[in-house]
C-alpha cells in the first residue's frame, strides 16, 4: 500500500500538517490557528487542519481522511509528547495507506506550551519554527517496512538451584520447551546444603525434591547435568547455542530466550577471627551440622558481617541475618540450656516473618550485642572479646563455638558466563540487570533474563518467584508468532566502510560486528535498538540511521535557521 | 502506567471494585461494580477545561492535603485514564446548589450528572490480586504528636514537598511557616473588604479615616450611630494591619528547612502496632536526605533508627554514599518522644545509646517514617475472594509457592503479599503473571479431560 511516488519524481512530496489544540492545553497558550494559518504557507504543504484533539477518535479520522483526499505522501502532526502518542498516529497512517516512517511528529505541548505558557507570542513563534523544521524533514523522509524475524519456542536455562528449577517449571507450565543446563552432578543448587527453611519450618532437602521430582519428570524439559555451555551465538528469538554433556559430546540446541540462574556461593572465611572449621566454622558449616545433627556446643557466639560491608565487599548479602537467626533457634529449641549470642551491625530481619523470628528469638532468651565495625570483635582461646556498642564497655563472652556469618559471592565463573552472553556484571561481579527497579529480572540485551542469587543473594522464597517471574518475560516474548521491530536502525554502507570499528565502541547493545573477510563492519538489525552512537561516531558517514539520516537531519537544521 | 494505558490486551477498569467471585480456576464469574465518576469515559479526553473553570476547592488527597484540587478532577496530573471524576462530597450539584459550569464548559459533552454505577459480570481465567497497602496513621502515637505539631511530617507528605510539581514546587518550606503565609494572604483579602467599607464611609462623609477617627476619639460624635459604625470599621482595619505587620515581620524570618530528622519504624517493629519490618522505609528516608541535600546542599540530616536495614541490590553502598557524600548522620535509637519549640523546632528526646545519655536534638523538620500498614480492606476482599489472611492482615502465601494465595488461580504480588520494595514487587508481579498463565493451562487441560 505504499504510495511510491513514481509518477510525481521530480516533484515536492506532498505534505499534510495537522494543529493540535488539545483542548486548552495547547490551544490556551499558544496562537494554534495562527499556526495552522503559517503551516499553509510552508514549500510543499498542500493540506492543514486544527483540529480540538487529534488524537480522539474523530481527529484520527480526520487525518485518515485526509491522507486519503488529498493525496497525501507525509503527514506531520504537531501535538504533544511523541513518547505518547507517535505510535498512535503512524499507526493510523499505515490504515489510512500511508506508509508509517513516513509521519512526523512535533512538540509543541511540552516546547511550547508548557514552558512558555507566559509568553503566548513567543512560545507561537517557537512553535512555528518547529512545524516549519518538522515539515522540512518529513519531506527528506523514507518509507520503511518493519523488522520480522522469526522466533524458536524453546528456552535455556543456566543453573539447576531454586531460580533456575522454577524458571523451567513455569516455562513448560506455559507451553514452552525447555533445555536446562547444571554444571553440577545433581540438580539442586544450594538447598541441597541446608536444613530447614522458612517459617513453616520445612526440611529444605523435601522442598527442593518435590521441585526436582517436578522437572525431572517433565517431558517438556531437558535436563543436562555436569554441562557446559560452551558457546552462545545469534540474537533473540534465534539463539544457537552448544552444550558440552557429561558424556563429553556436544550437543547443539537453538533457543529464543535465555535465563542466566547460576546462583552464587558462600564465601569461605579464610584467615578471619582464627577460622579452622573447627571450633571457629562459618554459618554454612554449622547448618550442615545442624542437618547431620551433629552439634552440641553449649556456649555459641555468632559473628554477622564476616567479609561484608567492608572494603572488600561493600555489600550487605541480605540472607546471612536470617540464617544466624534461624540456626540461632533452632540450637535454642534442641538444647534450652545452651547459651546464643549473636553480634552484629544491623540485624537485617526485613519484612514480616523474619522480623516475627527476630522476637521469637529474643523471646528464647538468644541475646543480641551490636558491635562497631571500626573495632572488630577478637576471637582467642574460646573467648570473643569486643565492644558493646550499647553498654559502652569491652565485653568477653565464652565460646566453645564461634560461628562466622559470611556473604554469598559471585561464582568465579560468572565473567565467562557474562563474556560469553554479552551481558554485564556489576562491581562484585553479580550480573547487571538492565534497570535497578523496573526491570529487576532482564538484561539490557533483549531476549536474555537473571533471577534468583546470580542478581543478588535471594532468600528461598524470592529466588523461586524471580525464577517464576523470569520465565513469564520470557513468555512475554515467545507467545507471540514473530517478533516485529521497529526500522529504525542503523545501517552501514559496505562501499564507504572502512572497518575502523569506531561504531563498534561505541554500541551498547554489541549490535555491530566486523567482517574479516571484506574487512568492513555490519548491522545485526535484531540487535540494533536505533539510539544513532554509530551514526555520529562515523568519521565517514557511512554508518547512517534511518529515520535520522544526515540528509533529512539538515533539511531540518536548515529549516531553523 | 502508559505502556499498560496502550496495550491491546488490557482493558483497564479504573474506579471500579470487585463485589463478588464465584467459580473456581479457570473459569471464575466476577462481578464487579463501575463507580459513576459522572463523567464518560468514552467522551472525556482528559484536557483538564472542567478542572480550570470548577469553583470548588478540595484539599487534594494526591498531595496528603498539602495543596487543594477541584471537585472534578483527576488524581493526578500523569494519571491513566484520564478521565476525570467529580467529587460528589464536593460537588455543588450534588448539594443541591446551582452550577454546572464544568458540563457547560466540557466541549466534548462528557460530563453526566445521571450517571449510575454500574455492575458488570466478567468471565475470568485467574486472577492476581495487588491492591498495595495503607500508610500508617502516626497519629496514633501519641508520642510523636503528629496531629499537633505542623513541622512533624510523614515521609509522604516529605516526598510532596520535595516534589518539584509538588504544592512548593519542590522547596522545603515548612508547614509551619507555610500556614503562617497562608494566614497572611487571608488577612489581606480581609483588609482588603475593610478597605473598601471604608472608603464608602469615606465618600458619604467627605473625610479621610484617620482625620475623623482624631476628632471622634476626642469625643467629638456623641450619640451618633452611623459614626459609631465607621469608627468600629476603622479599628478593625488597624487591627487587621497590626497583626499583618506583625506576622509579616515573622515571616520575613522565615527560611526553607535544612536541619532534618528521619524517624525510622513509626509503627513499625512496635507491638502496639505492627510488628513487622515494612523493608522499604530505611531506603527511602535515605533516598529522601540525598534528594534534599542535592536541592539545598546546606541540607544536614538525622536518621534515626533501630537497624538502617539497607538490604537490596546496591543498597548498603546507597547508605554509605549517603553519609559521605550527603551529610546524613546515622544514629541508632528509639526516640522516645517529640516536642516543640517556641519557632515551631520540632525537638528529640532519646536516649544516646553510646552514651546512655538523655539528649534532646532540636530540627527545622521531622519526618516520619510510617509503617506499610495492610490495606485496610484486605478482610473484606478476602471473604469476596474466597482466600487466606497471614497473621500480619496481609495475604497469605507459601515458601513453596510464594505467589500463590490460598485459593487456587488466585496470585498475591506486591505490598498486598508484604512489605516489599520496587525491584522485588516487579520481579512478583512477572511471577504472579507467569502463574496465571500455568492456572490457565492446567485449568484447560483439566476441562479437556472432563470433556473427553
Amino acid at each position: 500500500m505504499n504510495k511510491d511516488n513514481k509518477n510525481r519524481k521530480q516533484e515536492e512530496p506532498r505534505v499534510g500538517v495537522f494543529i493540535c489544540d488539545c483542548g486548552s492545553n495547547i490551544a490556551g497558550h499558544i496562537d494554534c490557528p495562527g499556526i495552522t494559518e503559517y503551516a499553509a504557507t510552508l514549500p510543499g504543504v498542500v493540506f492543514t487542519r486544527e483540529n480540538l484533539y487529534s488524537c480522539s477518535e474523530g481527529g484520527i479520522s480526520e487525518i485518515k481522511k485526509a491522507i486519503q483526499e488529498n493525496d497525501l505522501e507525509r503527514v506531520v502532526v504537531a501535538s504533544c509528547s511523541p513518547r505518547t502518542h507517535q505510535p498512535l498516529f503512524s499507526s493510523s497512517c499505515g490504515e489510512a495507506g500511508l506508509n508509517p516512517y513516513l509521519f512526523e511528529m512535533v512538540n509543541i505541548r511540552d516546547q511550547c506550551s508548557w514552558v512558555h505558557m507566559q509568553d503566548r507570542e513567543k512560545g507561537t513563534e517557537k512553535a512555528k519554527d518547529l512545524v516549519r523544521m518538522g515539515v522540512a524533514k518529513s519531506k527528506n523522509l523514507e518509507p520503511q517496512e518493519d523488522i520480522e524475524s522469526s522466533l524458536v519456542n524453546s528456552a535455556l536455562v543456566i543453573g539447576g538451584g531454586v531460580a533456575g528449577l522454577s524458571a523451567a517449571q513455569s516455562l513448560s507450565g506455559m507451553g514452552l520447551k525447555v533445555f536446562l543446563a547444571e554444571k553440577d552432578t545433581e540438580l539442586g543448587g544450594n538447598l541441597r546444603f541446608l536444613n530447614r527453611l522458612g517459617p513453616e519450618d520445612l526440611d529444605a532437602r523435601e522442598y527442593i525434591d518435590t521441585i526436582i521430582d517436578s522437572v525431572a519428570n517433565d517431558p517438556d524439559i531437558t535436563v543436562y547435568l555436569e554441562a557446559e555451555v560452551q558457546t552462545v551465538g545469534g540474537y533473540i528469538g534465534n539463539y544457537d547455542l552448544s552444550l558440552k554433556t557429561r558424556e563429553g559430546e556436544t550437543v547443539e540446541h537453538k533457543v529464543g530466550c535465555l535465563v542466566v540462574a547460576t546462583g552464587a556461593v558462600p564465601w569461605k572465611p579464610e584467615g578471619l577471627y582464627g577460622y579452622d572449621g573447627q571450633t571457629v566454622i562459618s554459618q554454612m558449616e554449622l547448618e550442615q551440622r545442624l542437618k547431620a545433627e551433629d552439634f552440641q556446643a553449649k556456649k555459641v557466639v555468632m559473628i554477622q558481617c564476616v567479609g561484608a560491608r567492608d572494603e572488600h565487599r561493600a555489600y550487605c548479602s541480605r540472607i546471612c541475618c536470617l540464617t544466624a537467626v534461624k540456626n540461632a533457634v533452632l540450637i535454642k529449641q534442641q538444647d534450652p540450656e545452651a547459651e546464643v549470642h549473636i553480634l552484629y551491625r544491623d540485624m537485617q530481619m526485613y519484612g514480616t516473618d523474619k522480623e516475627q523470628l527476630l522476637w521469637d528469638a529474643r523471646a528464647m532468651g538468644i541475646n543480641f550485642h551490636v558491635y562497631d565495625p571500626a573495632r572488630k570483635p577478637v576471637v582467642e582461646n574460646r573467648q570473643v572479646t569486643f565492644d558493646h556498642s550499647l553498654l559502652g564497655r569491652e565485653i568477653s563472652l565464652n565460646a566453645d563455638q564461634v560461628v562466622l556469618s559470611t556473604p554469598l559471592v559471585a561464582r568465579e565463573d560468572s565473567s565467562r558466563i557474562s563474556q560469553m552472553l554479552r551481558v554485564p556484571t556489576d562491581q562484585n561481579k553479580f550480573f547487571l540487570e538492565a534497570h535497578a527497579k523496573l526491570r529487576p529480572l532482564d538484561f539490557a540485551a533483549d531476549g536474555i533474563f537473571v533471577c534468583g542469587s546470580a542478581r543478588y543473594p535471594a532468600t528461598v522464597d524470592e529466588a523461586r518467584s524471580q525464577g517464576t517471574g523470569a520465565a513469564s518475560r520470557v513468555a512475554t516474548i515467545l507467545f507471540k508468532d514473530k517478533l516485529i521491530s521497529s526500522a529504525i536502525v542503523a545501517a552501514i554502507n559496505p562501499e564507504t566502510c572502512v572497518g575502523c570499528m569506531g561504531c563498534m565502541d561505541v554500541c551498547p547493545y554489541q549490535a555491530i560486528d566486523f567482517d574479516p573477510e571484506k574487512n568492513i563492519c555490519f548491522v545485526n538489525n535484531i540487535l540494533c535498538k536505533g539510539c544513532g552512537n554509530c551514526a555520529s561516531t562515523c568519521p565517514s558517514e557511512s554508518v547512517q540511521l534511518r529515520g535520522y539520516k544526515p540528509k533529512q537531519l539538515m533539511a531540518q537544521i536548515r529549516a531553523a535557521a | 502506567m502508559l505502556d499498560v494505558g496502550r496495550h491491546p490486551n488490557i482493558e483497564l477498569r479504573a474506579y471500579t471494585e470487585v463485589e463478588k467471585v464465584a467459580g473456581e480456576s479457570g473459569n471464575f464469574t466476577v462481578t464487579l461494580r463501575k463507580k459513576a465518576r459522572y463523567v464518560d469515559e468514552a467522551k472525556c479526553t482528559g484536557c483538564g477545561a472542567c478542572v480550570e473553570k470548577c469553583p470548588t476547592l478540595v484539599p487534594d488527597a494526591f498531595n496528603e492535603g498539602l495543596g487543594n484540587r477541584k471537585a472534578i478532577y483527576s488524581w493526578f496530573a500523569q494519571g491513566i485514564p484520564s478521565t476525570h471524576t467529580i467529587d460528589v462530597e464536593a460537588c455543588r450539584v450534588f448539594s443541591g446548589k446551582k452550577c454546572g459550569i464544568c458540563q457547560k464548559t466540557c466541549q466534548a459533552d462528557a460530563v453526566d450528572f445521571e450517571q449510575q454505577d454500574q455492575l458488570l459480570e466478567l468471565d475470568i481465567g485467574a486472577i492476581v490480586v495487588a491492591t498495595g497497602y495503607d500508610v500508617f496513621d502516626p497519629g496514633r502515637i501519641p508520642e510523636y504528636r503528629y496531629n499537633d505539631l505542623d513541622n512533624v511530617v510523614t515521609a509522604i507528605e516529605f516526598e510532596r514537598l520535595l516534589s518539584a510539581s509538588g504544592p512548593t514546587g519542590g522547596h522545603l518550606d515548612r508547614p509551619s511557616d507555610r500556614a503562617i503565609s497562608a494566614e497572611i494572604e487571608d488577612l489581606k483579602k480581609q483588609l482588603k473588604k475593610a478597605s473598601r467599607l471604608l472608603a464608602n464611609q469615606e465618600k458619604k462623609f467627605e473625610e479621610k479615616s484617620p482625620d475623623f477617627y482624631a476628632k471622634y476619639s476626642a469625643g467629638a460624635y456623641p450619640d451618633d450611630t452611623e459614626r459609631d459604625k465607621w469608627a468600629e470599621q476603622y479599628e478593625a482595619q488597624l487591627k487587621l494591619q497590626d497583626k499583618i505587620e506583625v506576622l509579616e515581620s515573622k515571616a520575613a524570618g522565615f527560611s526553607t528547612a535544612k536541619k532534618l530528622a528521619f524517624i525510622q519504624c513509626v509503627g513499625s517493629r512496635d507491638h502496639r502496632f505492627y510488628p513487622f519490618c515494612s523493608g522499604y522505609c530505611c531506603m527511602h528516608s535515605i533516598k529522601e536526605a540525598i534528594i534534599a541535600h542535592e536541592h539545598d546542599p546546606e541540607t544536614q540530616t538525622t536518621i534515626y533508627g533501630m537497624d538502617i536495614r539497607a538490604v537490596g541490590k546496591g543498597f548498603e553502598e546507597y547508605k554509605v554514599r549517603g553519609g559521605n557524600n550527603s551529610n546524613i548522620e546515622y544514629k541508632r535509637s528509639r526516640i522516645a518522644e517529640i516536642l516543640e519549640d517556641k519557632e515551631h523546632n520540632p525537638i528529640l528526646v532519646y536516649e544516646d545509646t553510646k552514651t546512655g545519655h538523655i539528649k534532646r536534638d532540636h530540627f527545622d523538620l521531622v519526618v516520619l517514617a510510617t509503617a506499610c500498614a495492610p490495606n485496610t480492606n484486605n478482610r473484606q476482599l478476602a471473604d469476596i475472594l474466597g482466600i487466606e489472611i497471614s497473621r500480619f492482615g496481609f495475604f497469605k502465601t507459601s515458601t513453596a509457592n510464594p505467589i500463590d494465595s490460598s485459593r487456587p488461580g488466585i496470585f498475591i504480588c506486591g505490598c498486598s503479599h508484604s512489605p516489599i520494595d520496587i525491584p522485588e514487587s516487579v520481579a512478583q508481579a512477572s511471577s504472579a503473571a507467569a502463574r496465571a498463565v500455568q492456572s490457565l493451562r492446567t485449568a484447560d487441560k483439566a476441562g479437556k479431560a472432563v470433556n473427553m
